[in-house]
């Protein structure tokens, strides 16, 4: 039952806490994401310069970085993923424990970029695992990444515990793994996942 | 430096029938190469490295180049008998008439090594190799005996291009994965037709994202 939040400031105010196991949770998930220490290409370097003590993702609780996806809550994609990286990133992925969020850092991992009609270079992660935040910029700079952040921690912080919407860890029904493509004799096969990346229509 | 002219002749005095050519770079910066034969090709290699006077003991780059088959059409004037109707009286007159020849020049694979040399301070050497044709003859042997660093820049002369090296200790894929079929780097590379979401194209993309979309309402309509 929500509180009405005025009612709440003057309890507040008043020596009196008044919180809903919601919040209480989604706070404890929003206050402390740990991200997968994992970088792909140039993107990366920006990336550690936001975890550096100039810009201080600390202040944001994802100070620790995992080096193990078995530890991890967020990945952050951070460069370009070619077509031979593309099965071992989404495996990774399928490591991870739920909860588990993704960022697709940089112009080429949303899109694959200047690269895009390459030979080797993956249009975009999103075609095989779901992606929450997506950041543009080639690459983005460290407060965009920071940027990204904060809205993934508005996006946890807005998901309700109970319903059709909520998290996919309190959902039992919910696919956790994600079929990892099999390098084919031309590209990858599948090309895409169709569960979670459906083609969007373009209309010219 | 000595000239290419130069290089070539003592290339000829110290390994007999070595089959070195020359190919002009008619351009500004005319720089001029050798054509290796596979036959001395490890010779003449040992030869440009251990020379003392071109000492060519670094070997910094190996690209690949693909020939394309290329139909060359030329006028030719040829002289052939004509029936002709002249005064009322039927007639075979020799006439002269221009025609247009085509052949097929066949095309073939290219592998071009930039040599320096480190301790005389020259370069870059330019030296070429040919394979025989771009589909089953496409070995030329290996220079990475003669030269290391050649290891790794062959695998992808091999990898994109197809260029097999005789002799070469490991030639395996570099880049693209093991199963890959294709060499993305020739000319007559046909990518993956995956250009079902093309937000913004134009030009050959938007052709291409059109064609791929026409296939896919031809799909689900049959």
């Amino acid at each position: 039952m929500a509180v009405d939040n005025e009612l709440k400031i003057e309890l507040g105010k008043q020596g009196v806490f008044v919180t809903t196991i919601e919040e209480l949770y989604n706070w404890g998930r929003r206050s402390s994401v740990w991200p997968m220490q994992f970088g792909l290409a140039c993107c990366a370097i920006e990336m550690i310069a936001t975890t550096m003590a100039r810009y201080d993702l600390a202040r944001f609780g994802a100070e620790v970085f995992r080096p193990s996806p078995r530890q991890a809550d967020l990945m952050i994609i951070s460069g370009t993923v070619t077509k031979k990286m593309a099965p071992q990133v989404v495996r990774l992925y399928n490591q991870m424990a739920e909860p588990r969020y993704v960022i697709a850092m940089g112009a080429c991992a949303i899109s694959g970029g200047p690269f895009k009609q390459g030979y080797n270079v993956l249009k975009g992660i999103d075609r095989y695992i779901p992606v929450d935040v997506h950041i543009p910029g080639c690459p983005p700079r460290p407060e965009a990444l920071m940027q990204a952040f904060m809205t993934l921690q508005k996006k946890i912080d807005e998901q309700s515990l109970t319903g059709a919407d909520r998290p996919r860890h309190l959902d039992a029904e919910a696919q956790g793994e994600f079929p990892v493509p099999e390098p084919g004799e031309h590209d990858l096969e599948p090309a895409s996942n169709p569960g979670v990346w459906p083609a969007p229509v373009v209309i010219r | 430096m000595k000239t290419i002219e130069e290089i070539k002749a003592a290339i000829e005095a110290a390994v007999p029938g070595a089959g070195v050519s020359v190919v002009p770079n008619p351009g500004p910066a005319a720089q001029h190469s050798l054509l290796l034969a596979h036959d001395h090709a490890i010779a003449v290699a040992t030869f440009l490295r251990d020379a003392p006077e071109l000492a060519f003991d670094f070997l910094s780059n190996v690209t690949g180049v693909d020939w394309p088959d290329k139909e060359v059409s030329e006028k030719v004037k040829v002289t052939r008998p004509v029936a002709r109707t002249v005064d009322g009286v039927e007639q075979t007159v020799e006439e002269t008439v221009e025609e247009t020849r085509k052949h097929v020049e066949p095309g073939h694979l290219e592998a071009v090594y930039h040599l320096y040399s480190v301790a005389l301070r020259h370069g870059p050497l330019v030296i070429r190799m040919r394979t025989a044709n771009r589909t089953d003859q496409v070995e030329m042997p290996s220079l990475t005996p003669v030269w290391r660093s050649a290891e790794f820049q062959e695998r992808e002369a091999f990898d994109l291009y197809g260029i097999v090296f005789t002799g070469h200790p490991d030639l395996r894929r570099i880049l693209m994965w093991e199963g890959f079929k294709d060499h993305p780097m020739r000319k007559d590379y046909v990518e993956p037709d995956d250009f079902e979401y093309e937000p913004t194209a134009h030009d050959e993309v938007l052709r291409r994202a059109q064609a791929h979309q026409s296939r896919d309402q031809g799909s689900n309509a049959g």
